[in-house]
């Protein structure tokens, strides 16, 4: 059943995890079959900032040497035919360019969104 | 049962930390009343729900012991839920994201639990009549 996954939630225990946790389980799904599309929206339109870096951690001489490379992560769910779409005006409202964004993300603006959710059979919010 | 329900529920959650896994319980409490079939998939912190080293404490601020505060335990409430469940002519599958059992060290769960994947989450929406998921805010 095609399934459209809305991530507002951003940036929940990014570092802990090295990777945003329900991006991360979209390709593991996406790896057993799940026909699976991607809606971001609120914060988590920054998810698809090429230029971000959380590089740098470190704990006494503990280095984190791979730290999340979120919308590297998006952009390989791309590749793999999931369908990434984010709010436009959740875009403008933070003051993000679409020239800053990787490929492949299309945007939906705000009055859209009610029709997008309606055309899928199940939606999850997270 | 013709009309059987199927419903998944996926849970974020960690114990303790949020009115969310109380809802949850809730949820799966009715669900199992009507004797549905109940999936589960509990990832991240809420692989620590059926944790079965959680213990009940008494508590001096409200001045009972252990037995007089009958402490909230959820791996306890999970069982009850899965018992009821049965009782009523459903069951209860409990799938714990077994990378994130070993990240937390929760290995040891309650007996009826078992470790998956988010491939167990995909497959058991499949073939759900509805999927909820409760995530993390």
């Amino acid at each position: 059943m095609k399934t459209l996954s809305i991530i507002e939630s951003a940036y929940r225990a990014t570092i802990e995890e090295q990777d945003d946790t329900i991006v991360w389980i979209h390709g593991a799904m996406k790896g057993a079959g799940a026909d699976l599309a991607v809606l971001l929206r609120g914060n988590a339109v920054n998810y698809l900032v090429q230029r971000q870096d959380a590089g740098g951690l470190a704990f006494g001489d503990w280095r984190q040497t791979q730290p999340p490379a979120i919308a590297s992560d998006l952009a390989a769910l791309a590749a793999k035919g999931i369908d990434i779409r984010y709010v436009a005006e959740d875009l403008a409202e933070r003051g993000i360019e679409r020239n800053e964004l990787i490929n492949g993300a299309q945007p939906v603006s705000r009055t859209a969104v009610g029709e997008l959710v309606g055309s899928y059979q199940r939606v999850w919010y997270w | 049962m013709a009309d059987k329900k199927t419903i998944t529920i996926a849970i974020m959650d960690a114990p303790y930390e949020s009115g969310r896994s109380t809802t949850t319980l809730r949820l799966i409490d009715l669900a199992a009343k009507r004797g549905y079939n109940i999936n589960v998939f509990a990832y991240e912190g809420a692989v620590l729900q059926p944790f079965s080293a959680q213990k009940p404490h008494p508590n001096t601020v409200h001045g009972r012991s252990v037995e007089e505060e009958n402490h909230f335990i959820p791996k306890d409430a999970i069982a009850s839920l899965m018992q009821a469940a049965e009782k009523n002519g459903g069951k209860i599958d409990w799938v714990n994201c077994g990378l994130c059992v070993d990240e937390r060290g929760a290995v040891d769960a309650i007996p009826g639990v078992r470790r998956g994947s988010p491939a167990d989450f995909w497959t058991m929406a499949e073939a759900s009549d509805n999927t909820l998921v409760i995530a993390t805010r």
